[in-house]
């Protein structure tokens, strides 16, 4: 009855997506017979370019801005350290505050650490118990010298969505310029870049469908920004190198199809989810959601059992021919558990048996049931091995000392 | 990323449990920032005739503390103090670089199982 089923079952959606069939076909010819570099101005050239100009006002059109407010990019790290370094240092300066989150993901906590060794300072602000950020604190937080505020539009981790549009327009009246990590949120949540008050917003293709390697930065125009890579001057001086034409084109067709489906697939997404959810801490004793219940992501659920390590639960999944993934320590090679938990204020010990489900648009309800169906048994078994239960609580001083 | 004999000894992990009447109990290691071992020795004319463990950690983890089950019963006590992080991480035909902490715990809820009792042992003065 749990054997291994003949078909694996994709759970890590927020990790990285399928490239949909109809997505490759359109990038196949970019690869083999319209192969030209598009700043080039012979035919080859000349249909790269047409090409890449078509995929950016559809990506723009994801977000209502404008096609010239695209800047092209590697992905969602790229797009977020352009955007922190970019208008932090804007004309060679060197110092400033940049207010953001500490939930926000490495690749925007990172830049903002890197910006302190030249004498920037950094406000990180505290999320509530289910992660969120409250818009009151950005305000009290702006000084007359506040460059940037970067916070997410949603976790990458519990799935919790921020109130970016309160935010935005508490930036907007400061006269800040505000960036919105949207990685995890495009394709899952309507974004208008225009009305919502973003100056900065960060996509990354592999997310919904597209290919990995390419993403975006939207940046409003007018807003001031320098390039971080020096070159032959693409993407209007913002971001040399020769363009990902075949990426370009796919991540083109990915924000179209995420545009035209988005209301389908988040109503399918969003009913697995909440079985998921709802089902889990009724079957599993001493199991919890993580993050906010109402305002997460479609596709994500974030789950937590005491007693256990979460490395265990993702290769006895495995097992079962289920990919789902854990933001805790010893997966990743070290011991730290996962920052964004540890800011929820849940204690070490508990944030390291985290599992973390995303879904996607072609997940089905006999897959999420497969998944509650064996579940509770894998819990179980690791339960069984562990000394930690209800009687024999994770006491933080049960062992040797913290010792690096 | 495991080995075979790694992953075979996490699905079916060898002398899970407790020993009630424990003649040695080692406890290592630290929810907070690592794995937990909980190994609990029987032991008869200076050998070790029943060995079980519990733990809390990765997979690695889970398969170390089978391993060094395995590797420790019917060891006598002298044997048992020499087996090494490396040589529970050599019979499970290697650990990843990053996961070797978890080995090194094994062997030493092993030393800390042996140390209770031989502490216990010259406490009752036999």
């Amino acid at each position: 009855m749990t054997s291994s089923p003949q078909k694996r079952i994709y759970f890590d959606h927020s990790a990285t997506t399928r490239v949909l069939p109809e997505v490759l076909d359109e990038m196949t010819p970019y690869f083999l017979s319209k192969f030209g570099n598009a700043s080039t101005i012979h035919s080859f050239g000349r249909e790269a370019r047409i090409a890449v100009e078509e995929a950016r006002k559809r990506v723009a059109a994801l977000i209502n801005a404008e096609p010239q407010e695209i800047v092209f990019t590697s992905g969602g790290t790229e797009s977020n350290n352009l955007a922190v370094k970019g208008v932090a240092m804007y004309k060679g300066k060197m110092k400033g505050h940049v207010i953001t989150s500490a939930v926000e993901h490495h690749a925007v906590l990172e830049p903002c650490d890197y910006l302190k060794r030249f004498g920037f300072e950094v406000t990180v602000l505290p999320v509530s118990s289910e992660g969120l950020i409250d818009p009151g604190d950005v305000e009290r937080a702006i000084r007359n010298d506040t460059v940037l505020i970067s916070i997410m539009t949603a976790n990458n981790e519990t799935g919790t969505i921020q109130p970016i549009r309160d935010i935005a327009k508490i930036a907007n009246s400061k006269g800040v310029p505000f960036h919105t990590d949207a990685v995890q949120a495009i394709g899952k949540l309507a974004i208008d870049a225009r009305a919502d008050n973003i100056d900065l917003l960060s996509m990354s293709a592999h997310k919904f469908h597209g290919p990995k390697g390419i993403g975006a930065l939207y940046v409003k125009r007018g807003t001031k920004i320098e390039p971080i890579l020096q070159g032959g001057g693409q993407e209007r001086g913002l971001r040399s190198s020769t363009e990902n034409v075949p990426g370009i084109v796919g991540f083109g067709k990915a924000s179209e199809i995420a545009k035209r489906d988005m209301e389908r697939t988040c109503q399918k997404m969003k009913i697995l989810r909440d079985k998921i959810i709802k089902r889990v801490p009724e079957m599993v004793p001493n199991s919890y959601v993580n993050g906010h219940k109402i305002l997460r992501l479609v596709n994500n659920a974030h789950l937590r059992f005491d007693f256990i390590e979460g490395e265990g639960l993702i290769l006895d999944l495995d097992l079962k021919g289920i990919a789902a993934s854990t933001g805790s320590a010893c997966s990743t090679g070290s011991l730290e558990p996962s920052h964004v938990l540890l800011a929820l204020g849940i204690s070490n010990e508990q944030a390291r048996g985290s599992l973390r489900i995303t879904l996607g648009r072609e997940n089905t309800e006999e897959e999420v049931d497969y998944l509650l169906q064996v579940l509770p048994g894998v819990v179980s078994k690791l339960r069984e091995i562990s000394p930690f239960s209800q009687g024999s609580p994770m006491t933080p001083g049960g062992g040797e000392s913290c010792v690096q | 990323m495991y080995s075979d004999k790694v992953m075979h000894h996490f699905t079916n992990p060898h002398n899970v449990g407790e020993i009630p009447d424990a003649d040695g109990i080692g406890k290592v290691g630290n929810p907070q920032c690592g794995d937990v071992m909980w190994l609990y020795i029987k032991v008869k004319d200076d050998i070790i005739t029943d060995i079980k463990f519990k733990t809390f950690g990765c997979g690695a983890a889970i398969a170390t503390s089978s391993m060094i089950t395995d590797l420790a019963r019917g060891k006598t006590l002298e044997e048992a103090k020499k087996i090494s992080r490396q040589d529970v991480a050599d019979s499970l035909d290697g650990l990843p670089p990053q996961k070797m902490h978890c080995s090194n715990l094994a062997a030493d809820a092993l030393r800390e199982a042996i140390k209770d009792y031989e502490s216990k042992r010259a406490a009752k003065g036999t």
